[in-house]
Order: structure tokens, then sequence, then C-alpha cells
């Protein structure tokens, strides 16, 4: 294709040609890539009182050599100090990988049931599974505070139904659990959509082979449906794994005081403690382990493409 | 058939768990009881504390104000982006564009708010109303890029050849030909935007400045001291707003799709 596009004469050199290219890659250069390079230069430097808490690190490009001298590590050294942060990073990494393999399995077995519902039904399957997507992430964690509290519509149930005696409440709220659940419900349309596009492409001429000649259905599923979905399962666990390791809502509405989870400690060290530098440094590190993730996103992103 | 009994099973209880706690939100906004757990009866009362609740009113006015304008300059620039991406198969600088476009749309929002935040501080803007749509314009343009891209890969590019061919100008025969064609996927990739900035809390909490509070860091700073019907009636009208406006791009951009089909058909038939 690039061969026939590069003779076309829409492809001679063409000033308009070039601001296609250039106005989307400056903003993003401007506002996706300089705030990386702010944000690792603050994380440099030391707090300050005034406004804004942290003290410039360097005016100017020339002085280099000053930049070098300046350079400041005792952020991360306060990070690597103090045993909450690492235990952070650990308990957001422990729930994101727990999340992400709940996700896998309540997520699977739906994208497996509408690749196989009748072609008349996926759209409006598709559809169903879309559509809380775009009602407000906030109003979907809301409206689990209200089924979890241990005075809420969950315990309720549980009593009208005997599970539980009348004194006797639901303590799930404020607690990982909750976290799971809430994590679980909000991410799932990322997980199920792309499992779908990739069970949906499957080829049923192969499980019918295998049925033929006497694979039994579980053995076909593992042999068979499940490596040739693996590209979905990847870009679904790292569309859900991402973003949940550095997740600050629902933590904080769901989660308990002792549920730790880097986005809600670098919303804190910003908002009440405001330590921007350490803030900084907090975001620094979360990126710095996101890198391979990310980076086995795009590749599969690529591919799709 | 006992495996299609067994994939209806589970896809009703999937969409339960999805549907159930969103159905609850809406049908406890009519409660006349303060108490979520209590029913007392159907009341639109807590749409009327809702209606007269100033700050409220003031952050919905902000929020669909800033989601309109952000929608629509990242609807202009996502769709430059996926042109760029889709038509131009070399240019110096690719591999990083087009990892700017997908980074953002797994980077965790504390991290896209706080950058954002120090760009601005660290180049002297005041934070409020454009900084907020600054930075919703920069996540939600890559959300419309890959919708608009998705659009673009599966393209007859006959039609624009043919025009190239009989001596239109690139320019002009993009605003006639190739951007009538992808137009149902640009207005979903606005409707997206719009939603998404809607929606947004972190990075918006990060980027505004007085005067500038979005409804999502309202109904936040509400929600953390409780459950209260009013946040429910407020989620409810938001809910309604959203399903409606996705119902009629979903009729809208299908009715487009069929008379597309239909002309390209007819088109097909005329050049034979």
């Amino acid at each position: 294709m690039a061969s026939v596009s590069e003779t076309h004469p829409a492809n001679k050199p063409n000033p308009a040609r070039w601001l296609v290219v250039a106005v989307p890659y400056l903003w993003l250069l401007l506002f996706f890539v300089a705030p990386f390079l702010i944000i690792f230069k603050i994380s440099l430097s030391e707090t300050a009182i005034a406004m804004p808490p942290y003290t410039p690190l360097f005016e100017g490009f020339g002085a280099f050599g000053d930049f070098v001298s300046e350079l400041d590590l005792d952020n991360y050294l306060f990070l690597t100090d103090d045993p909450l942060y690492i235990e952070a990073y650990l308990s957001s990494l422990r729930i994101a990988v727990i999340s992400t393999f709940l996700l896998l399995l309540i997520g699977y077995p739906m994208a497996l049931a509408m690749a196989r519902a009748p072609t008349m039904l996926r759209p409006t399957l598709v559809m169903l599974v879309i559509l809380p997507f775009w009602t407000s992430f906030l109003i979907r964690v809301y409206a689990w505070i209200g089924i979890l509290k241990p005075d809420g519509l969950l315990t309720l149930l549980f009593q009208s139904v005997g599970l539980l005696g009348a004194d006797d409440q639901v303590q799930i709220f404020r607690t990982d659990y909750a976290v799971f659940v809430g994590i679980v419900y909000s991410y799932l349309p990322f997980m199920v959509l792309p499992l779908y596009a990739a069970l949906e492409k499957m080829d049923n001429t192969l499980l019918e082979a295998a049925s033929d000649l006497g694979c039994p259905p579980w053995k076909a599923f593992w042999k068979i449906t499940f490596p040739l979905s693996l590209p979905g399962v990847i870009a679904g666990s790292m569309i859900c794994f991402i973003p949940i390791t550095g997740e600050f809502v629902i933590p904080d509405l769901l989660g308990g005081a002792d549920t730790l989870m880097i986005g809600k400690t670098l919303w804190t060290e910003f908002f009440g403690n405001r330590d921007w530098p350490l803030a900084s440094a907090v975001a620094v590190i979360l990126l710095i382990m996101l890198v391979v993730p990310i980076m086995i996103f795009q590749n599969q992103q690529k591919k799709v493409a | 058939m006992k495996s299609s009994r067994l994939d209806a099973t589970v896809l009703t209880l999937g969409f339960a768990f999805l549907y159930i706690p969103i159905i609850i939100l809406v049908v406890y906004s009519f409660n006349a009881s303060k108490l979520v757990t209590v029913w007392g009866g159907f009341s639109l009362q807590w749409y009327s504390t809702m209606w007269s609740n100033q700050g409220l009113m003031d952050a919905a006015w902000v929020t669909a104000r800033v989601g309109v304008i952000s929608a629509t300059i990242g609807t202009v620039l996502g769709t430059l982006a996926a042109l760029s991406l889709v038509r131009f198969a070399r240019f110096p600088g690719r591999m990083l564009f087009s990892g700017m476009i997908y980074a953002p749309l797994v980077m965790p929002e504390v991290i896209t708010g706080l950058s954002m935040l120090l760009l601005f501080v660290a180049v002297g803007i005041d934070r409020g109303f454009w900084t907020v749509i600054i930075a919703h314009t920069t996540f939600t343009m890559c959300y419309v890029a890959i919708v608009v891209q998705s659009r673009l890969l599966t393209f007859d590019r006959s039609l624009e050849e043919a025009a190239l061919d009989l001596g239109c100008p690139p320019v002009k025969t993009f605003f006639k030909i190739t951007l009538p064609l992808i137009f149902p996927a640009v207005i979903a990739g606005w409707m997206l935007a719009f939603t998404l900035s809607l929606d947004d809390l972190v990075i918006a909490s990060f980027t505004t400045g007085p005067g500038a509070t979005t409804l999502p860091i309202k109904i936040y700073s509400q929600v953390r001291l409780g459950v209260t019907p009013e946040i429910n009636a407020i989620c409810t009208i938001l809910i309604g707003l959203v399903t409606i406006g996705v119902i009629i791009t979903s009729i809208t951009t299908k009715q487009a799709e069929m008379r597309r089909i239909r002309d390209e058909h007819v088109a097909a038939r005329g050049t034979t």
C-alpha cells in the first residue's frame, strides 16, 4: 500500500499534508511528553513552602552543570526509606494482578458466550456491554456504596433471605474486598470487548474438526480456542492492569484506611501534604513500573491496526 | 443444546451484575425517604432540591462547556492524528507519534493529571477553565484517533482517487469526499470524547482552579460525606442524558451507514 500512495497525486509534497501530521504531533509533544519531562525534573527538587511548593531546579537551559550538581535524590531516598511507600507499590501490584485475574475469570465466559450467540444478537450484546461504560465511572462506583455499606442493600437482602441474623451486617465496605468488587465492576467492559473481538474472529471449522476427530470440548477449548484468543487476553489484561495499578477513585471510595494503593498515596501527598516533589517521585516510579506493560499494550495495538 | 443454555446463563448473570447497581441507583433517586435502605414511597423531591442547589448547577454548567469545547477540539485533533497514522506510511518520528496516541489510553489518571498540572505551573498559566479544557482535549483526542482510525482502515479509497484523478485539489477532496464518508466515526468519536470529559474526576481535580469546579469534583466531594438521594437524582439525570445520546447516535450512524452502502451500490452500478 505504501508504494501506491507514494506515487499518488494526493501524496505530492503539499504544505496542507504536513499540517495534518504537525498539529496533533505538536499538541501531544507539548501537552503529553513535555509534562513527563517536567514531572521528572520536579521529582528531583526540594519541597518549599512557597507557591508552587517546590524550589525551581534550574532557570534556563544554559546551566547544565549547575543542574547536575543540584540534583537531589532525597525524594527517592525517602521513598525507599519509608516502608509505607514500598508497601503501597506492592499492594497496588497485588490488587491489580488479582483484579485482572478475576476480570479474566468473569469476562472470558461472557465474551465466549457473546461470540457463540446468534449473529443477529451480537450487535445488541456488544451494545449492552458498552452502555455501562458510557455512564460515569464515579457514578458506578458510588452505586456500590449504597449496596455494600453495613446498613446497605446487600445486608438487607441477606437478612431477608435468612443468610444473616437481624443484627448482623455485611462487613465488606471499606475493605479490600469492596475494592475488588468495584474494580471488577468498573473494568469489566474493558476486558470483555477485546476478548470478544478475538473470539468472534475465530474459525469455527477448527472446533468442528477437533470434535469430528473425537476431541472432548474442554480439551478443544484449551488446545484451540484459548491459544487463538491469546491476543485478546493480552490486550484486555493490559488495558485493565495498567490503569488499575494507579487507580484512585475506587480505593478511595470503597477501600478502607488500610487499603494501600499508590494512586491514593500520590493523591494524599499532593492534595493533603502538598509535597509536590515527593508526589512527582511517586509518579515517576509508578511510571517506570508500568513501562513494560505499556510497551506490551502498544505492540499489541500495532499488530491489530 | 446444553452449551447454549450455559451461555444464556452466563450472559444473564453478567448483564445482571453490570446493570443492577445502576438500576438500584436510579430507583432510589425517586425514594421519598432519605435512607437508602428504606423505601418511603415515590417522590420527586430530590430533583427539586437538586435544582435549587446553586453550587451543583454551576458545576453542571462548567462541565457542559468544558465537555463541548474539549470534545470539539479533541475531535479535530484526533481526526488529523488518525489521518496521519493511516495515510502517511512514513514520517520522522512516526513511532513516537503512535506511542503518544496509545499511551494516554492506559496511563493512570493520577500521572496524567499531575504531569499536566506541573506543566501549567512551570509555564505560569493560571489554572482554571482553560487548563481543564487543554487537559481533556489531550486525552480525549487519542480516543477519537482510535475510533476514526478504525473507520479509515476499512475505507474504500476509489472514490477519493477518482476525485483526485479528475483534478480535485486534495483539501477539497477531503472535505467533499473523505470527511462525509468517515463522518459517522467522527460523530461517534465526539460523543466518546464528550462523555469522557463529562466523566473525568482525577485529571480535572489536578488541572482545575478557582471558579472552575466541574460536576464530578462536586459529586465526589459530596459522595465522601455519604450517600444522599440528591446525588442519586443528579446521577440519574446524567445517566438518562447519556443513554438518550447514545441511542440517538447509534440510530443516526446506522441510518448514515445504510445510506452510504446504498449510495456506493448505486455508484458502483453506474460505473460498470
